[in-house]
């Protein structure tokens, strides 16, 4: 169980231990120990990004679509630096990563030294937990309560600091089956609150699920159980951005995503509601809109494994603290016990209402024959992807919200988005990480333009490892989001939202061995989009699309569920002063 | 059996007793037990600090050497919900192993020790040691012109303390903030 060798041997041996298959990092002199056992061994593979952001957000994008802790190396000081953005969007969006950082010698600490920056300090608010580790005999046990930290409970990210000395020094490796963690957070939910919910379902009249990404946390069995009370209770199911694929966008009683960009059925929904059931979801202020007229009729049940979540914003009756997974068994169990009864008549009318809500076709926009509008490119994309083994990742922005919308989602761990954070530049490292962890899935990137040139330089990582990821940029040559908010609550003040001297994208790619295509006609889409999908290597497919297209539905900061702004001919109404201040 | 569910319960129970979103602030002591290793007060104090909570009153620690225990003991105030945040915020710490709040958990007790220096000559220094009798503080320092107080006892005791000795000469103090434990047998 136990063995002497170098510190830097023994994060080989325990990444190994883990059953870490690969890495994503970027070497530098505090880590040189690291990376020369990485040389000299051949079971982990190393993926070396452009930036050491990507390396975090490429973990991300690994992890989030495989249920398991993505890894990072990256250097002291600047590298450690370059990796709090990513650190930040993972402990928004619990996201379980690890982060192996190199110090300075333990000796050098505190003296300024050369890189040295306080990594456990600056990142002790951006991560779930952190170490320094200043003892080898230490690294291996911390190593392994880092694994089991960061996908325990509510996942997130950790860092691990070690210093160059404790890399080169010999000390004992201990195996990860001989150590007990303390940290142990509670999975199962209280019986007789979960049996209240059973008995609220009973007698709902117009019930609805509210799911996030807690479902994803939970892993494929919390999905497939949640799938199971929907066909058994026949309850309307609408989810968070976060929490897409979860139940299944074809699945009969799906309602599409709700809040600010949300469907006008779900958000309807919403409000309407007696009884809302939140599963794995943190009520955040993209969903909720005005707290006071939030749902203002329900009995509000709260399924979260984190207490912080619960009560934090919105009020709740039924409060279970729990794993999605474990409490959604036994409510099933305690619904099945009890008759398996729902008010039938009651919810037949509810789906009546639901249908004709639905029947405002919330998402329609004007066509056009000239020019691609972006929601069309997002429908041909699906369509030309369907049914396909598909991954979708994407950058911050309204093509972000527009893939919400039009893209469906069957299943869980198949779309990686910056929700908390909202970190453009987050989608193109993403995808590599997806790639990398599912060598023969179609991977694709909707992207703006803005967001892309974030982190572009990535392009380089796609190439030398002939990943075959598929960047596909809408671009509005705007800062969309933006000047959507400027138009509509700024008196039409575009300040700095035009994306100005853009690249020849078509260039770019070519310029870094990948292929590019432009496409501008909607009569060629087609046959672009199948050009980039059958492309056996990297593509950035330069859409160009309408420049000045709104994203709606949209709740304007500080509004209600029902006062929703459905098209373009209700944009007037959105100016209001007290909206503004809001983000 | 009827379904009895009151708005505003906690992550606790779904049948408490206190409506967590009333806007009355409240004053509490909580007792936060956490692993004794490095940082761990800075990830306590950071959480007030990035989330916005009131600190009144922090002392820390080490209570158990064998089992790397400190204790750290927090006077806070905020509405119940915030009250509600803060606590399950610290439980969500990873090395934090028990929170207790000790405004709720029953009567505790609280004291705080602090130490006056107080200068002054003729009647103000009589009337200092004649008041500082009747709140048996003890003098742990004199010279001709001051004294060194040390008083035990909760805060607002030693804040009325204070509150005298300001016009007699007060030139100097320091706290040690509260230290609090529950009455009674442990468990
Ligand atoms: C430009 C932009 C616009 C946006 N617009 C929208 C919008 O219109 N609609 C929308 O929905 N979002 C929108 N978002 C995203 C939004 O900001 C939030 O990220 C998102 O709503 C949060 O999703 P969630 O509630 O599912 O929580 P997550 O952040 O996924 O949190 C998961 C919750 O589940 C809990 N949990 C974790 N694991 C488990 C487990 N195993 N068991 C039980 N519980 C668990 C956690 O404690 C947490 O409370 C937008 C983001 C951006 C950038
Ligand atoms: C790192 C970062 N900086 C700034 C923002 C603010 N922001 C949100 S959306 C957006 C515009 C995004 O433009 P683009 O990527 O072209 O997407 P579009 O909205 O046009 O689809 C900006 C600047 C952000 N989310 N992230």
């Amino acid at each position: 169980m136990t063995q002497a060798m170098t510190g830097a041997r023994m994060v080989i041996q325990a990444l190994t231990d883990q059953g870490v298959d690969t890495v994503f990092g970027y070497p530098g002199g505090a880590v040189l120990p690291i990376y020369d056992e990485l040389f000299q061994q051949s079971g982990i593979k190393h993926i070396l990004v452009r930036h050491e952001q990507a390396a975090i957000h490429a973990a991300e994008g690994y992890a989030r679509s495989t249920g398991r802790v993505g890894v990072a190396i990256v250097t002291s000081g600047p590298g450690a630096t370059n990796a709090v953005t990513g650190l930040t969007d993972a402990l928004m969006d619990s996201i379980p990563i690890l982060v192996i950082s190199g110090q300075v010698p333990t000796f050098l600490i505190g003296t300024d030294g050369f890189q040295e920056a306080d990594t456990v300090g600056i990142t002790r608010p951006c991560t779930k937990h952190n170490w320094l580790v200043k003892d080898t005999d230490a690294l291996s046990r911390t190593l392994h309560e880092g694994f089991h930290v960061a996908r325990s409970g509510r996942p997130g990210p950790v860092l691990i600091d070690v210093p160059k000395d404790v890399q080169f020094a010999t000390g004992t490796y201990t195996a990860p089956e001989a150590i007990r963690s303390r940290y142990q957070p509670g999975t199962k939910g209280d019986p007789a609150v979960i049996a209240a919910l059973a008995q609220a379902i009973e007698t709902a009249e117009r019930p609805v699920l509210y799911t996030g990404g807690g479902v994803i946390n939970a892993g494929p069995e919390a999905s497939r159980l949640l799938r199971d009370l929907v066909a058994k209770t026949g309850i309307p199911i609408t989810s968070s951005l976060m929490g897409l694929g979860a139940y299944p966008a074809s699945g009969e009683r799906w309602l599409g995503m709700l809040g600010m960009h949300g469907l006008y059925e779900a958000n309807m929904a919403m409000h309407g509601c007696d009884l809302l059931i939140c599963v794995g979801a943190r009520f955040d202020d993209r969903i909720t809109g005005r707290t006071d007229a939030f749902s203002p009729q329900s009995i509000k049940a709260h399924i979260d494994i984190d207490a912080s979540s619960i009560n934090k914003v919105i009020p709740v009756d039924i409060p279970i603290l729990g794993d999605c997974a474990s409490v959604l068994t036994d409510l099933l169990e305690a619904w099945e016990a009890r008759g398996s009864k729902t008010d039938r008549a009651a919810m037949s009318r509810w789906h009546a209402q639901i249908d004709a809500w639905r029947a405002q076709d919330c998402l329609r926009y004007k066509g056009s024959e000239t020019v691609i509008k972006p929601q069309y490119a997002l429908q041909r994309l699906e369509a030309l992807t369907k049914g396909q083994d598909r991954y979708i990742t994407t950058e911050v922005g309204q093509h972000q919200m527009w893939a919400a919308q039009f893209l469906g989602f069957e299943a869980p761990n198949r779309w990686m988005t910056s929700g908390g954070l909202g970190t453009m530049g987050y989608g193109f490292p993403a995808s590599i990480g997806v790639q990398v962890a599912h060598p023969g899935a179609t991977v694709i990137n909707v992207a703006g333009e803005a967001s892309w040139l974030m982190n572009m330089q990535e392009l380089g990582t796609a190439a030398q490892y002939r990943l075959p990821v598929k960047q596909f940029i809408l671009n509005n040559e705007r800062l969309g989001m933006v000047r959507q908010w400027q138009q509509l609550l700024h008196g039409e003040r575009y300040s700095q939202s035009w994306s100005e001297a853009l690249p020849d994208f078509v260039k770019l790619a070519e310029a870094f061995g990948a292929k590019g295509i432009q496409c501008s006609d909607p009569d060629k889409l087609d046959e672009a989009i199948q050009e980039m999908l059958d492309h056996d290597g990297p593509v950035v497919f330069d859409c160009l699309v309408e420049k000045h297209e709104n994203c709606f539905p949209m709740i304007p900061s500080g509004k209600a569920h029902n006062e929703m702004l459905m098209g373009e001919a209700a944009t007037e109404q959105a100016i209001e002063a007290g909206g503004a201040v809001l983000v | 059996m009827a379904l009895n569910i009151e708005q505003g319960s906690t992550s606790h129970s779904a049948y408490n007793l206190r409506s967590t979103f009333s806007d009355v602030e409240e004053r509490h002591t909580l007792a936060v037990m956490v692993e004794n290793e490095p940082g761990v007060l800075a990830r306590v104090i950071g959480l007030f600090s990035g989330r916005g909570y009131n600190i009144e009153s922090l002392t820390v620690a080490e209570v158990d050497h064998t089992g790397h225990t400190s204790r750290i003991t927090i006077v806070t105030t905020g509405t119940p919900q915030v009250i509600e945040q803060i606590k399950a915020q610290l439980g969500r710490i990873v090395p934090v192993h028990e929170v207790h709040d000790l405004t709720v958990e029953g009567r505790s007790v609280e004291r705080e020790l602090a130490l006056f220096k107080v200068e002054g000559q003729g009647e103000a220094r009589v009337e200092a040691l004649r008041l500082a009798d009747i709140f048996r503080a003890s003098v742990v320092d004199t010279t001709l012109e001051s004294f060194i107080f040390e008083i035990t006892g909760t805060s607002d005791k030693v804040d009325a303390f204070a509150e005298l000795m300001r016009p007699l000469g007060l030139t100097e103090m320091a706290r040690t903030g509260v230290a609090a434990l529950s009455r009674g047998s442990a468990g």
